[in-house]
């Protein structure tokens, strides 16, 4: 466990780990979310840390780092872009914006065929992910820039978007 | 958040979504409590918690999740002075395509979902109860931990309740992009910090094995809020909103193409689903005609404007009349839309015009299906990314002639035959997509070639 | 004594049974003789019910108005079929219940699943170790559909992933039944396995940082219904249905694990568990399993051999055993000590106790072997027939005491003949110098070491799986072994040499075949009267009051 975690953050993982009296593994995602926001990404350090904590082997986090699409495995670009893919976001123009938004991070996407998910731009500024429904779909196209959630996208605002995430 | 003010239709009945939307309203406690906020839970606390549970069950309260089971015989499945403790979990994991109601209760009115869950938790006798808020709403869990904040510091949350004697605590707990966790017991495996994986039924009923094996209760967001609308006007006078069997409002989400796709609250069964396009929507966009609605979330089965159904209805004099309708005069309550081969489900309602490619459509679902299989049974592990694969095929021009027949029987063989109702919410768009729009699938599939035209999956 | 258990009636296919309570469905349709296909469910582990092969049609017992249930015109509860299908696998019987095991429904279920399991599985048959015994071959012929509709591309996952050191696990092939990770967690204690992605794309790994390297790994290849976990020691040596399987026990401690023998043409190829829930439930370790090799070794002993100047040479078995007589018959008999071990059958320790009184000397031990217990099956005495040695009075309340003893004497001189049964005079701290010393070394053995080298007559014996014979666990459990190959050259049995050296002693004794040893010490010996060669089953018989120190079942 090679990992050094701010003693803020390990404060807050403590607190949160008293949040589930019965059975420290409940701790497991909300650590998680935690390293995540720190760290930006879940490193091999961070599962085993992670299991280390709570009492539990490095497979049963791999388990959920794996399951969880949220969760990812390498850095995401300096912000990261989600867009809806699903079915009324998809006949709002999902499908369009995606592209439109890859145009103007500068992202080219790559299939490779195990249907995840990340690409990232040249200069690492940006990442997009094309997810499932976002629970907005009678506004959509919508989106999400890191934790921001914009609906009713119009193609025409993605450049002005873009600026306000440098 | 919403760029655009919306307001409510004059013909809508707002009770939950009250404040939404509301000019001058903030999520903070203190506009909530001037507003007469937790009134009901010192209402409620006055009370003893089977009355509370009596008066819920006596309110037809059905779950606004999805599934609409009644909400308090699941209440009544806790048996009072077990051993063990009873966990009450809100599902906020707002997931099902379409449904876009839980989000704005929890950004603009989490108070009102805090207090329906204190209240949700004192009669069912939680002492520890959880929100599981999907990950993609972070904003969400934030405000909901500022609400859950502030609801301690004024004594609604914590030790001895106003003085009650009754302690709570409620946490909130973050999913990280799963739609199985919906899934109550998926939810549950998930809470125990394993893979979500729903468990078998019997003999895991979360009534009686649920979170850690103790009883418990796991309720939708909008469900837990009418039960403080429950305890402000009792439950008979609960029931007399809406109709027998289908009480209380219902938030509708409308969205695809129509004209003011959004938000709507309504009696259930308060309108029909063509009051619903055209009258609260502003029907369709011009020159585009009506061709097939999803009525409650992507899981339910598709209605299609050709489609007749025969509705069963008692006259006053007491005698049964058997009518036949069309997709525009189905009342949108539970019982009208099962009798019409679908469900009310979420209250998620995609409506589709002319321009829409069945097949087109169906694989867009078909993918979030295969997506979200969690993977754990046969049928839907490898029926889900099956039923994909056909339709992508398809659409690429690589359809062969019996793709159809494959579909509609790949469908048949995972509905029924899984451990959870994944397996009926993947198999239902297949089999009423091709039931419905057999042609469509049919000339997609015209050639009589060997299926080249494969994807790379 | 266990409580009288209450019968249940249920219905199967038609027929009324009863089982007794607690019965799992899908075991009580096997006691009805209707088998259930199934790959996820195995009775010695937790229950998921996710393969969803068991599915069959069930009812209850349908209820009046008075909440009792309706009776038939047969006697019986009137059935309520369920409209959905169930699995038989995770629930028990109910009183009332009804099943069907055969219906058309049943049978449409079983063509789903089975297709569902083979779209993305590869066709490795012509290559996989499963081939023969393998679940997804004979429930595909026998409850499958015969062609496929399938036209895309398969799921790609990792294929020879080295799991662990005896471990290959081919992700292709794996169907996710999980019956792998539910057994080392709550069999083996070693929750080292998992599944990683999801839905389609699931697939079984351990963490990189840690293997597969339990000593109980090998049982999740005997339980992977496919040939996704095979043993790296057995992949590709041979085909399943050219072993002949032989039932016996392992002899690599004082378990007793009950096995079968997999050979063809007298090379073992591979061992596996037998079922016997008094000793081993459905598993045995790793180390015990594949500690046959050195069975099939080139430099077994083949021939017997004796000391002249210019080293061993063979010879008869007619010159060994007159040598090893004559030996025997010139010094005193505080001058002769007899090594044995207490890895010989019960019946080739009798005939030693026998040659002991024959030749009359008190200085005779087995040589002890301890190890640590693991609590789940490997103990701590890793000799297989403590007891047996104990019982026959080869060896006395503390195996190996006299040993120090002996090597002294040896050492000093004063002993001046040892017969060495199956142990390596090393292991009582003496050299070959000092063994070469010694006036005559009888040796009885399988592969050359110190001893053997050092031996004036070398009579070459039989291995575990050459012997037949029986052996007491340490809970007092005599199990027996069979013969599965036969020794090399002209090895022999060691009750045949003991015998024949007793013979050299005291003229024919009239034992000439092992049942006749078998008989006569049954008869000597109090504890074993009452047991004859019938009485002990496949399963073998409890023969003493079980210890304290017996370890758990598993």
């Amino acid at each position: 466990m090679t990992m050094e975690l701010p003693a803020e953050l390990q404060t807050r993982i403590d607190e949160v780990i008293t949040q589930y009296p019965v059975s420290k593994r409940s701790a497991a995602l909300p650590l998680l979310h935690l390293i995540q926001e720190h760290t930006g990404y879940i490193e091999e350090d961070a599962i085993t840390w992670v299991a280390a904590k709570l009492d539990l082997e490095p497979i049963n986090v791999l388990e959920l780092v794996t399951f969880y699409p949220m969760f990812r495995r390498e850095p995401a670009g300096k912000h990261h872009i989600r867009v809806c893919r699903t079915l009324s976001c998809a006949m709002a123009g999902g499908y369009e914006l995606l592209d439109t938004f890859c145009k103007h991070a500068g992202i080219q996407r790559q299939e490779n065929g195990h249907g995840a998910h990340l690409f990232k731009s040249e200069d690492g500024k940006y990442s997009i992910e094309f997810v499932e429904c976002l629970a907005s779909c009678g506004f959509g196209p919508v989106c999400m820039i890191d934790d921001d959630f914009y609906e009713a996208v119009a193609q025409e605002e993605v450049p002005q978007l873009l600026e306000k995430y440098q | 958040m919403a760029s655009t003010t919306r307001t409510a239709h004059p013909r809508e009945k707002r009770i939950i979504f009250k404040n939404i939307d509301r000019p001058g309203w903030t999520n903070d406690i203190d506009c909530y409590l001037q507003d007469g906020g937790y009134e009901e839970l010192k209402k409620a606390f006055a009370m003893k918690p089977q009355e509370i549970v009596n008066e819920v069950r006596a309110s037809g309260l059905r779950g606004r999740g999805g599934a609409g089971f009644p909400c308090g015989v699941k209440w009544g499945f806790i048996r009072p002075g077990g051993a063990k403790p009873v966990y009450l979990i809100c599902n906020a994991d707002e997931s099902e395509p379409g449904t876009f109601k839980d989000r704005y209760i929890i950004h603009q009115d989490p108070h009102q979902l805090v207090e329906g869950m204190i209240i949700s938790c004192y009669a069912v006798n939680a002492r520890l109860a959880y929100i599981y808020i999907r990950g993609e709403f972070p904003e969400g869990a934030k405000i909901l931990e500022r609400a859950l904040a502030e609801a301690r510091e004024h004594g609604f949350l914590g030790k001895n309740i106003l003085g009650t004697g009754f302690d709570l605590e409620i946490y909130v707990f973050r999913g990280a992009g799963a739609y199985i966790c919906g899934e109550e017991t998926g939810l549950i495996e998930s809470m125990e910090g394993k893979r979500p994986y729903p468990r078998i039924k019997p003999p895991y009923f979360p009534a009686v094995l649920g979170l850690y094996l103790c009883p418990t209760i796991v309720n939708n967001v909008e469900t837990l809020c009418n039960v403080k609308y429950i305890v402000r006007i009792g439950g008979a006078e609960y029931a007399k909103i809406g109709k027998p069997n289908n009480t209380g409002t219902r938030v509708l989400c409308v969205s695809g193409d129509v004209q003011r796709p959004g938000y709507y609250e309504f009696e259930v069964g308060g309108l029909t689903m063509g009051e619903l396009i055209y009258d609260i929507c502003g029907g369709l966009k011009p020159g585009r005609t009506l061709k097939a609605v999803i009525p409650g979330g992507s899981s339910a089965k598709v209605l299609s404007v050709k489609d007749r159904y025969k509705i069963k209805s008692k006259q006053a004099d007491g005698t049964m009349v058997e009518t036949e309708i069309g997709l525009e005069d189905v009342p949108l309550d539970f019982d009208a839309l099962a009798a019409a081969g679908s469900m009310a489900g979420s209250g998620g309602v995609i409506v589709m015009d002319d321009t829409r490619e069945m097949v087109w459509a169906l694989n867009n679902i078909n993918e979030f299906y295969a997506h979200e299989s969690c993977g754990q049974c046969t049928p839907c592990r490898e029926g889900s990314l099956w039923m994909k694969k056909i339709t992508e095929r398809m659409l690429h021009g690589g359809g062969v002639e019996r793709d159809t027949d494959t579909l509609k029987s790949v469908a048949d063989n995972i509905a029924g035959r899984t451990i959870c109702a994944f397996g009926e919410a993947c198999a239902w768009p297949t089999q009423s997509f091709i039931d419905k729009f057999r042609d469509e699938f049919v000339a997609t599939a015209g050639t009589k070639g060997n299926g080249n035209g494969s994807t790379n999956h | 004594m266990s409580a009288p258990t209450e019968l249940l009636n249920v219905q199967i296919d038609g027929v009324w049974h009863q089982f007794q309570k607690g019965t799992r469905v899908i075991e009580a349709c096997a006691q009805a003789g209707k088998f259930v296909p199934h790959y996820c469910y195995h009775p010695k582990l937790s229950s998921p019910g996710n393969c969803r092969m068991c599915l069959i049609e069930m009812g209850m017992p349908k209820l009046g108005p008075d909440r009792k249930p309706e009776i038939g015109a047969d006697g019986k509860s009137v059935i309520n079929w369920i409209p959905r299908p169930q699995i038989s696998c995770a629930q028990d019987i109910a009183e009332g219940m009804g099943i069907r095991t055969d219906s058309p429904m049943v049978k449409e279920c079983r063509h789903g699943v089975m297709e569902f399991l083979l779209i993305n599985h590869p066709l490795d048959c012509p290559i996989c170790d499963q081939a023969g015994e393998c679940h997804l071959q004979e429930y595909s012929v026998e409850f499958g559909t015969a062609g496929s509709r399938f036209l895309d591309e398969k799921v790609k996952k990792p294929k020879r992933v080295e799991l662990g050191p005896r471990v290959t696990l081919d992700d292709e092939r794996c169907i996710l039944c999980s019956r792998c990770i539910r057994f080392m967690k709550e069999v083996a204690h070693d929750d080292v396995l998992g599944f990683v992605s999801r839905g389609s794309h699931t697939y079984l790994t351990a963490h990189p940082g840690k293997l597969l390297d339990s000593n109980y790994s090998l049982n999740t290849v005997d339980i992977c219904p496919v040939g996704a976990l095979t043993s790296s020691d057995f992949r590709f040596k041979m085909r399943v249905w050219f072993l002949k399987e032989t039932k016996s026990i392992c002899t690599s401690c004082g378990t007793g694990c009950n096995t079968l023998i997999g050979t063809r043409q007298n090379e073992i190829f591979r061992q596996t568990p037998r079922e016997n829930n008094a000793v081993n439930s459905a598993w045995m370790c790793d180390y015990g399993r594949l500690n046959f090799h050195y069975v099939n070794y080139p430099d077994r002993l083949k021939t017997p051999q004796i000391r002249e100047n210019q080293g061993l040479v063979d010879t008869t078995w007619n010159s060994a055993l007159i040598k090893a007589g004559e030996a025997l018959k010139q010094f005193q008999k505080w001058e002769v000590a007899v090594v044995a071990s207490a890895r010989m059958t019960n019946e080739e320790l009798w005939l030693t106790k026998k040659l002991i009184d024959s030749i009359g000397t008190s200085h005779h031990d087995v040589v002890p072997r301890t190890g640590k217990a693991d609590d789940i099956l490997m103990s701590a005495d890793r000799n297989p027939n403590t007891l047996g040695a104990q019982l026959t009075g080869v060896t006395g309340e503390k195996p190996g005491s006299k040993l120090m003893e002996i090597a002294d004497k040896i050492r000093s001189g004063a002993i001046k003949v040892v017969v060495a049964l199956g142990e390596n005079l090393k292991e009582l701290g003496l050299t070959v110098d000092q063994l070469r010393k010694l006036a005559a070394l009888i040796v009885v053995d399988i592969l050359p070491n110190e001893t053997t080298r050092s031996a004036t007559v070398l009579l070459p014996s039989s291995a575990f799986s050459e012997k037949r014979g029986s052996m007491i666990n340490i809970r007092g459990r005599l199990q027996r072994l069979n013969r599965a190959t036969q020794p090399p050259g002209i090895a022999r049995d060691d009750w045949e040499i003991i015998r024949d050296l007793i013979q050299q002693l005291t003229g024919s004794n009239g034992i000439y075949l092992i049942e006749d040893v078998f008989k006569q010490m049954t008869d000597s010996i109090p504890d074993m009267n009452a047991l004859s060669h019938s009485r002990i089953s496949d399963q073998g018989v409890q023969l003493v009051e079980e210890t304290e120190e017996a370890p758990a079942t598993v």
